[in-house]
């Protein structure tokens, strides 16, 4: 049998697991096998098929940086069957990760560039790969400036992260909460993300955006970065329609021609524009 | 170049005994409670005599509706994976008709265009195809129009068309060869016979490549959801086509392990694209019903250079609400985006 078996996961073991948020976990994963784990790279952008034995694979991002080496973090939330499996983990445990899968953010051809980042909610892991990956090559890039929004404070997620970058003199942070969502001692800001990011008034002068979150937060940004003249090939996001394979074959995650596991899941605005709505 | 050959209907025994005496399965036409579909005989009196098409394609050679990819044992802190080996074994598919026969080539296509599916290619290299033309048709069928026809060569090994006494004999393939060289004797040369004579003529009603170069444009046609009123979204189409290769992948498991399963699944059905969030993508069947003749094509041609269609009909013949793909296409191709 001359190919190997492209469905065959690697297994992980549960490193470290951290609460962020109700219903919302993050999965440190070390390769049980050490050298699968020295022979595996990614890029950032890159996504994978996790799996809890018993229940089934899920697709997420890979949410840490690619120069972070020795492990890779999953965030999810607990919604279905397989990420109630995952949820019953516990430090120690095994799961199974397939990938990496799909294109990449081009973080070499933003050299020199400001970094504009937008997120909500759930949507924030995608964008936490880029964001540690590129402070982590800091000398590349100008400003760095993150929006980041979510229902409630509650809802923040990787919130010993958020005051980490708070307090980093070369990160620009805003964090805020919709309107209810603030706590007595919360000191961020108030207000929807599409809101904030045109308070903050970013110049689109040399600047790329990433914008990932859900569906209704994308549509109210887009026309603010729009207005603040970001063209839409200086916007990007990512997709994560639903997949089995993540290898282009099971056919379900395709928006209009393009294959979001293959061709995706890294789109620029541009790039949408030229494809059916399918996500 | 085909080589030419006569092989007379009363040699089939002997090639049917050769190839059982090769450790090959034949896998054939048979005809049961008013339907043929393929299963093993080990003579050509076995085979159904005046079958048309089977309704079930032949795709679950190489694609099975369900297999399993992996298996595994876990116990808390550990997990033992088991790979799995699809069990392929050499068969021959005779009787197979030219649009069937060249439905493996799309097969293949999304199998191996990127990454290599093993299970898939296993169960390829071990089977030959021994195609049989068609004299006859019915009102589904429509292979001329997608690049086809009732004598076709494309995905057969050998390809027999039926004449008086016997069959013109097209050894196409090393495969086809191979069968060729277990009795040779059975196969006498022959010239001059008019091929195109013994065939079925079918129509061509429409013209693919000016529909596939016009469907961009017809993406936000009502069209769509006009046709697929009537749509139950029950997937029969998709099962009994020989190209529909969208899958599942499920968990069959207990507490103590389990096996990972690949099914076959349909882009009609409502879960098929539904997100955790209960965001659906393709909400509507016209959204699902326009994805299936999307996926054929135009995506398929565009990624592939081929199509995701051979007319062969099946999909007309089992829709319980009678949706007739041809007559879905020429309207397409009726409409000005």
């Amino acid at each position: 049998m001359s190919d190997p078996n492209i469905y065959l996961p690697h297994l992980m073991r549960i490193g470290k697991i951290t609460q962020e948020a109700p219903g919302v976990r993050t999965f440190r994963l070390e390769f049980v096998d050490e050298a699968a784990a020295s022979a595996w790279t990614f890029k950032t952008g890159q996504f994978g098929l996790y799996s809890a034995f018993g229940d089934g694979e899920s697709t997420f991002c890979i949410a840490s940086s690619p120069t972070r080496k020795g492990y890779i973090e999953c965030t999810f939330r607990e919604v279905g069957r397989v990420t109630a499996g995952l949820a019953d983990k516990e430090v120690g445990d095994i799961v199974g990760f397939r990938g990496p899968y799909g294109n990449v953010f081009p973080i070499e051809q933003w050299k020199g560039k400001n970094l504009l980042f937008i997120a909500g909610g759930i949507a924030l892991p995608p964008l936490r790969s880029v964001i540690w990956n590129c402070l982590d090559l800091r000398d590349w890039f100008q400003d760095i400036t993150i929006v980041y929004g979510a229902r409630s404070v509650a809802d923040l997620v990787y919130k010993h992260e958020l005051k980490e970058w708070q307090e980093r003199p070369d990160v620009n942070l805003l964090c805020t909460v919709d309107p209810g969502g603030e706590t007595p001692d919360w000191t961020g800001k108030v207000g929807f993300v599409p809101l904030i990011v045109e308070q903050a008034n970013p110049s689109p002068e040399n600047t790329v955006a990433l914008v990932c979150g859900p569906p209704i937060m994308i549509k109210l940004t887009l026309p603010v970065l729009a207005k603040l003249g970001f063209t839409p090939e200086s916007i990007y996001t990512t997709l994560e329609n639903r997949m089995k394979c993540g290898v282009g074959k099971c056919g379900r995650c395709n928006t209009g021609k393009s294959y979001v596991c293959k061709d995706g899941p890294v789109y620029t605005l541009a790039q949408l524009n030229q494809l059916p709505a399918e996500y | 170049m085909a080589d030419l050959y006569q092989l007379s209907s009363a040699s089939l025994d002997a090639l049917f005994a050769a190839l059982t005496a090769d450790g090959r399965r034949i896998l054939a036409p048979t005809e049961a409670d008013g339907r043929s579909e393929l299963n093993p005989v080990t003579r050509p009196d076995q085979v159904a005599k005046d079958y048309l098409q089977t309704t079930l394609s032949a795709k679950e050679t190489v694609f099975p509706k369900v297999e399993r990819l992996l298996s595994y044992t876990q116990a808390p802190g550990q997990v033992d994976l088991v790979d799995a080996e699809p069990h392929a074994v050499p068969t021959v598919l005779f009787g197979i008709r030219p649009c069937e026969a060249s439905a493996f080539a799309a097969l293949d296509a999304v199998f191996n265009w990127d990454y290599r599916d093993k299970f898939f290619n296993a169960r390829l290299e071990q089977l030959s195809v021994i195609g049989v033309s068609c004299a006859r048709r019915d009102d589904a069928c429509f292979c001329t129009a997608v690049g086809g026809g009732p004598g076709a060569t494309k995905g057969s090994d050998i390809l027999l068309t039926p004449m008086a006494g016997g069959y013109l004999a097209e050894v196409l393939t090393d495969k086809g060869r191979a069968i060729q060289a277990l009795a040779p004797d059975l196969f006498q040369p022959t010239s001059g016979v008019d091929k195109a004579a013994l065939l079925a003529n079918v129509p061509t009603a429409f013209d693919q490549p000016a529909l596939t170069a016009k469907l961009p444009a017809l993406f936000d046609s009502p069209l769509w959801s006009e046709q697929s009123l009537r749509c139950v979204g029950c997937g029969a189409c998709a099962f009994v086509c020989p190209t529909c290769v969208c899958f599942d992948i499920q968990e069959e498991a207990d507490k103590t392990g389990g096996r990972r399963l690949r099914a076959w699944d349909s882009c009609g059905y409502h879960m098929f694209t539904l997100h955790a969030s209960g965001h659906n993508p393709r909400e509507t069947q016209g959204a699902r019903w326009r994805q299936r003749i999307y996926h054929k094509f135009s995506y398929y041609p565009e990624r592939y250079g081929q199509l995701g269609c051979v007319g062969c009909g099946k999909c007309t013949r089992a829709c319980p609400v009678d949706m007739n793909l041809q007559e879905h296409l020429v309207e397409a191709s009726q409409v000005n985006p």
